[in-house]
C-alpha cells in the first residue's frame, strides 16, 4: 500500500462522534458514533422518520447537534466559527431531494455560482465549466433552460453538476432516487460510480432503494425510529446475510431484490 | 324499487346486576350517523361489564364510547369488565388508551394560560433575537459590499429595482393621485368660506411632501414588494434552495436579501418623489375645477411653501420605510416554515410588521423633526 493510501486511511473522511440530534424540545437520534472512510460510497439507510435527512443536514451543518462532535478530513466542523466553517463547505457538494436548483437562474448560472463565489477564474471559464459538468450529466443544450422548464430527473443531474462544480472532496446525496423512474434512478447510480471512480470523491447516500444501496455501497449504517440511533453498520451484503438483528435482515432481505 | 330498510340505530342500554352494572351495546355504530354517549347518572357501581351481541356493524365511535365507559370507571373507582368484547375490540381499545394517553403526556400543560404566556414570551424573545441576528448579518454584508462592490449580484439588484421600482408606478401613480384629489377636495370648501382658496396649494403640497407621499409609496409597496420578498424567499425556503447556498459557504443574507434591500432603499425615495409630484397633480386639478385656480398660481404658492428641507425630511422617511420594509420581508421569508401555509404566514406577517414598523418609525420621526426644527 502507497504511503498516499495509508495517510487516507488514517484520516477519515467524516468522523461522528456521540452525535445527538434532534430540536430543542424533541431528541431525534442519541448517541451516532460512525466514520465514513476516504473514498468510499456509504450510505445511511432507514425506515421512514427515522431520521435519515436530520443526520444528513447535521453531517453538512444545516443544523447544529445538541451533542457530540463531527470532524471532516480531521478538522473539527461542528465547533468551529463561520469563516472557518465557510472555508470547510468548499470540500462539500450536497445534492438536496428535489435538486434545489435556485429557480431565477438558468442551469449555466445555477452550476456557475459556486465557481463565482469560490474561485478568481475568469468569466469565460467558468462558463466552460459549467458546461462541462452539465454536459458529464447529460444536460448539453440546456444550459440556458431555467429550472422550471426541465423535468424531474433532469432537475436532479443539474443538482449533481452542481454539487460537483468545485470538485468537492465528499458530496452528499438527499434520497437521489426519490421520484424517479427506475431507468433514471440507474443512470444517476452510473454517474455517482464514475464520480467516485473518476475523482476518488468520497460519497455519503441518503436512501431506502434497495437496488442502490446492493449495486452501489460499500458500507452502511442503518438507523432505526425506535432505537433513536444506529442499529447496523456494515456492508450490506453482510448485513443481508449475517445481521442478528431482525430488523436489519428485513430491511435488507435480499431475495426481493437479487432472488438468492 | 322499494327503498333499502334503514340499518338498526346505534344503542346502549344500562340494565343493573348482582355487582353493578351490564351495559349492553347494539345496532350499527357508525362514526357518521348519531350515537349514544355514556350518562351514567348518579351511580357508583363496583363493577361495570360491557356487552355487543347484538352489534351489526361498528366502527371507531364504538371504541370512543367504550373508552369513555373505562375511563368514567376509573374515576369512580369501579371495575372495569371487558371480557366479553370481542378480541379484536379489546386489543384496539387499548390501543387507543394508550394512545390518547400518550398524546395527552406530551402536551400535559395544554390549555394552561401560563404556559401560554411563557411559550408566547419565549417565541417574541426568539423573533426579536432573529431579528438582531438579521440586522446584524445585513449590516455586516453592507460593509462587505462597501469594500467589494464587484462581489455585489447588482443583476439581481437591478432586476428587483425593476420590479419594486419601475413595475410599482402605476399603482403609485393611481393612489397619490386620488390622495392628491381627495384632499384638495376636502380642503376646498373649507378654505372657499373664509376667502383662503390659494391656500388648498399649501395645504396638499406640504401634507403629501411631507408626509402622504412617503407613507402611500411605503404602504403599497409593503403590500406589494414586502409581500413578494416573504412568498418568494419562503418558497425558496421549502424547495431546499436556502439550505443549497448555505452548503456552499453562500450566505442567504448577501445573497438574496442585500440586492432587495439595496433595490427597496433605492427605489423608495425616488418613488416618493413621483407621488409627491402626482399628488400635487392631483391637488391642481380640483383647485383648478372647483376654485378655479390656475396651474400656475397653483404651482407658485406650492414652490412658495415648500422648501427643500420638506423635501428632505419626506425623503428621509422614505428610504428608512424602504429598508423597514425590505428587511421585514426578507426575515419573515427567511424564516418561513418549509410548507405552503408557512409561506402564507410570512408573507402575512411580513405585511403587517412593515406596516407596524413604518407607523411606528413615522411617530418617532414626527417628534425628532419637530425637536430639530425640521
Amino acid at each position: 500500500m502507497s504511503a498516499d493510501a495509508d495517510n487516507r486511511d488514517a484520516v477519515p473522511a467524516i468522523d461522528v462522534r456521540g452525535l445527538e440530534c434532534g430540536y430543542e424540545d424533541t431528541t431525534i437520534l442519541k448517541d451516532v458514533s460512525f466514520t465514513v472512510r476516504t473514498g468510499e460510497i456509504f450510505f445511511i439507510i432507514g425506515t421512514s422518520g427515522c431520521g435519515k435527512t436530520t443526520l444528513l443536514r447535521h453531517l453538512v451543518g444545516l443544523q447544529a447537534p445538541l451533542a457530540g462532535s463531527v470532524r471532516i478530513l480531521g478538522q473539527p466542523f461542528t465547533e468551529v466559527g463561520a469563516s472557518q466553517r465557510r472555508e470547510q463547505l468548499k470540500a462539500f457538494g450536497v445534492l438536496f431531494q428535489g435538486g434545489a436548483l435556485w429557480s431565477s437562474l438558468t442551469l449555466r448560472e445555477n452550476v456557475a455560482l459556486p465557481l463565482e463565489e469560490h474561485t478568481t477564474l475568469a468569466r469565460r471559464d467558468i462558463n466552460d465549466l459549467a458546461a462541462f459538468r452539465l454536459a458529464q450529466m447529460g444536460l448539453s443544450g440546456f444550459e440556458e433552460f431555467y429550472p422550471s422548464e426541465i423535468s424531474g430527473g433532469m432537475r436532479k443531474r443539474a443538482g449533481l453538476a452542481r454539487a460537483l462544480a468545485l470538485d468537492p472532496a465528499i458530496v452528499f446525496f438527499d434520497e437521489p432516487s426519490a421520484g424517479l423512474d427506475p431507468v433514471t434512478s440507474r443512470h444517476l447510480d452510473q454517474v455517482v460510480r464514475e464520480v467516485r471512480e473518476t475523482f476518488g470523491t468520497t460519497i455519503v447516500i441518503v436512501s431506502h432503494e434497495l437496488g442502490s444501496i446492493f449495486g452501489l455501497a460499500d458500507r452502511l449504517i442503518m438507523l432505526d425510529r425506535e432505537a433513536q440511533g444506529i442499529i447496523a453498520e456494515g456492508s450490506p451484503r453482510e448485513l443481508a446475510e449475517t445481521s442478528p438483528d431482525p430488523r436489519v435482515r428485513e430491511f435488507l432481505s435480499l431475495s426481493s431484490v437479487h432472488g438468492t | 324499487m322499494s327503498p333499502a330498510p334503514e340499518p338498526p340505530a346505534a344503542s346502549a342500554t344500562v340494565r343493573p346486576v348482582a355487582d353493578g352494572l351490564e351495559v349492553v351495546l347494539a345496532g350499527e355504530w357508525r362514526i357518521t350517523r348519531v350515537v349514544p354517549s355514556w350518562s351514567p347518572g348518579a351511580t357508583r357501581p363496583a363493577r361495570v361489564g360491557m356487552r355487543m351481541d347484538g352489534v351489526t356493524s361498528w366502527d371507531s365511535s364504538l371504541l370512543l364510547f367504550i373508552a369513555d365507559v373505562e375511563a368514567w370507571c376509573r374515576s369512580q373507582s369501579a371495575a372495569f369488565d371487558g371480557s366479553a368484547l370481542p378480541e379484536k375490540v379489546r386489543a384496539l381499545l387499548t390501543q387507543l388508551t394508550s394512545a390518547s394517553a400518550a398524546a395527552r403526556a406530551s402536551h400535559p400543560h395544554e390549555g394552561n394560560i401560563f404556559t401560554a404566556v411563557g411559550v408566547a414570551t419565549h417565541e417574541v424573545i426568539g423573533s426579536l433575537r432573529a431579528a438582531l441576528h438579521f440586522v446584524g448579518e445585513c449590516s455586516i454584508g453592507f460593509v462587505g459590499m462597501a469594500r467589494r462592490p464587484g462581489k455585489f449580484r447588482w443583476r439581481d439588484c437591478f432586476d428587483q429595482m425593476q420590479q419594486c421600482g419601475a413595475m410599482a408606478l402605476p399603482i403609485v401613480s393611481l393612489i397619490s393621485f386620488l390622495v392628491g384629489l381627495t384632499l384638495a377636495y376636502q380642503a376646498a370648501e373649507e378654505l372657499r368660506q373664509f376667502g383662503a382658496d390659494i391656500y388648498v396649494a399649501d395645504l396638499v403640497g406640504l401634507s403629501i411632501v411631507r408626509e402622504m407621499g412617503p407613507m402611500m409609496t411605503a404602504v403599497i409597496l409593503a403590500g406589494r414588494t414586502g409581500a413578494a420578498f416573504a412568498a418568494t424567499l419562503g418558497n425558496m425556503r421549502a424547495n431546499e434552495e436556502i439550505d443549497a447556498l448555505q452548503t456552499l459557504g453562500i450566505s442567504p443574507v448577501e445573497f438574496l436579501a442585500l440586492p432587495r434591500l439595496v433595490a427597496l432603499g433605492v427605489m423608495m425615495p425616488l418613488l416618493a418623489l413621483y407621488s409627491n409630484c402626482v399628488g400635487i397633480l392631483g391637488g391642481m386639478i380640483v383647485a383648478r375645477g372647483i376654485l378655479q385656480i390656475s396651474p400656475s398660481a397653483y404651482w407658485i404658492e406650492t414652490q412658495s411653501i415648500v422648501n427643500i428641507h420638506d423635501v428632505t425630511t419626506g425623503l428621509v422617511k422614505a428610504t428608512t420605510f424602504g429598508l423597514l420594509i425590505g428587511l421585514s420581508g426578507c426575515l419573515c421569508g427567511l424564516r418561513a416554515d418549509r410548507s405552503a401555509s408557512g409561506v402564507g404566514r410570512a408573507t402575512t406577517s411580513a405585511v403587517v410588521t412593515a406596516l407596524l414598523l413604518i407607523i411606528v418609525a413615522d411617530a418617532l420621526f414626527a417628534v425628532i423633526f419637530n425637536l430639530l426644527h425640521l
